[in-house]
């Protein structure tokens, strides 16, 4: 059993869901022009993240594996990560509308963002505990934001450099994620 | 001759035309035979949605379209992971969750919403297969790039040219970003001189 700090650290920096699982990519390329929609995106996945982690750790210990239904894990994790995400734009909407109007935008595209079906899957390929889940799920969404904010922080000044034509804009963003998942590789090792 | 086929190899190429499916063409191309297992599994839920999704187009609400459609693309996932899990074991380990993931995978989705839901089976059919194989070739372009330069091997052959060493960043997480932002910038550059050229 991993210790909760070797999932705290894996997940924030070793195993960056971003620089090296390749998951979230779409978001991570598609908000991260400016600081102001990577943070609202940031806050959006961590918060939906979480949650889709509890209720598919739930759905799964209490209703899957007892049936032995487990084979049908991806569709019902995908089916309740739509549902919520649906249940928790209508809340926010009622309840929060200051919050519906900085973030709002981002939560639909988070149905489709790999990285919060990813973590449900991961906690269960790992077997994890719920609380480790918990756990996973908090950190994994910490790694998403640096990732994202410091990538849109060198993207913002990325647009003012005088590059090649053809390197503008999407080739010179990946090369940058390149280097800095080369950064990220530096924890490689640390256990 | 078959527009609805060629279109998605070259012309609309999902990945480097439309830019779709970036999250498995950078992870599952660390070698050419990741590259095309990947390419077989997501051409197989993409033939298998787009028929079942046009030959459902009329009896889906329009209001819940969306859900239903990720109903069905999960459903022939989990078919080919269940199927990738017995016939072919290894592949299946080495992509790991990426084969769940190809249900998020935006170019299923998009398909089904753009064609499949508007027009008949037989066009559906083309129009899936001709981007199943634009997808695999992108893949493939990648991955052979991958794992030539970064492991000095294809398809698990040794194939290195003598007296050079593999650049091992380019099998690891950093090299898919950057093969992937060069191809990028060399298609960018292609596109600009054939304008150019047009122009005159």
């Amino acid at each position: 059993m991993d210790s909760n700090f070797a999932i705290i650290f894996s997940a924030v920096f070793i195993s960056n869901i971003v620089l090296s699982q390749f998951l979230g990519i779409c978001s991570f390329l598609g908000v991260s022009k400016s600081l102001r929609n990577a943070l609202g995106m940031s806050a959006a996945v961590a918060f939906v993240m979480v949650l889709a982690s509890l209720i598919s750790w739930l759905v799964y210990y209490l209703f899957l594996a007892p049936y032995d239904l487990t084979y049908l894990k991806t569709i019902v994790f995908i089916l309740a990560i739509a549902s919520l995400v649906q249940l928790v734009e209508m809340f926010i909407k009622k309840m929060l509308p200051a919050l519906h109007k900085s973030m709002g935008v981002f939560l639909p595209l988070i149905t489709t963002n790999c990285a919060i079906l990813g973590v449900a899957l991961i906690n269960i390929q790992k077997n994890y505990t719920l609380w480790q889940s918990l756990l996973n799920a908090v950190s994994t969404a910490v790694g998403y934001t640096l990732a994202l904010v410091l990538f849109s922080c060198i993207r913002e000044r990325l647009e003012d450099s005088d590059a090649p034509e053809c390197m503008k804009n999407l080739p010179l963003a990946l090369i940058t994620a390149s280097c800095m998942s080369i950064a990220i590789m530096g924890f490689a090792g640390i256990h | 001759m078959l527009p609805e086929f060629t279109k998605g190899i070259i012309r609309e190429n999902p990945l480097f035309v439309q830019l779709l499916g970036v999250c498995p063409a950078l992870a599952t191309t660390s070698s050419l035979t990741n590259a095309l297992g990947m390419g077989a599994a997501f051409t197989a839920v993409l033939i298998g949605s787009n028929l079942i999704i046009s030959a459902l187009k009329k009896f889906i609400p329009a209001n819940i379209r969306i859900p239903a459609y990720i109903v069905v693309i999960a459903s022939l996932v989990t078919v080919t992971e269940m199927l990738m899990n017995a016939y072919v074991p290894a592949i299946y380990e080495s992509l790991g969750i990426f084969i769940p993931l190809i249900v998020v995978n935006c170019i299923i989705l998009g398909r089904a919403e753009a064609f499949a839901s508007k027009n008949g089976l037989w066009l559906s059919f083309q129009d899936a297969v001709g981007m199943g194989i634009g997808f695999t070739l992108a893949l493939s372009a990648i991955g052979a790039c991958r794992e030539f330069f970064g492991a000095g091997t294809l398809l698990g052959h040794a194939v290195a040219l003598p007296g050079t060493q593999p650049v091992l960043l380019l099998i690891l997480p950093a090299g898919a970003f950057l093969t992937m932002g060069l191809l990028f910038g060399a298609l960018n550059y292609i596109k600009a001189r054939r304008e150019v050229n047009h122009g005159q």
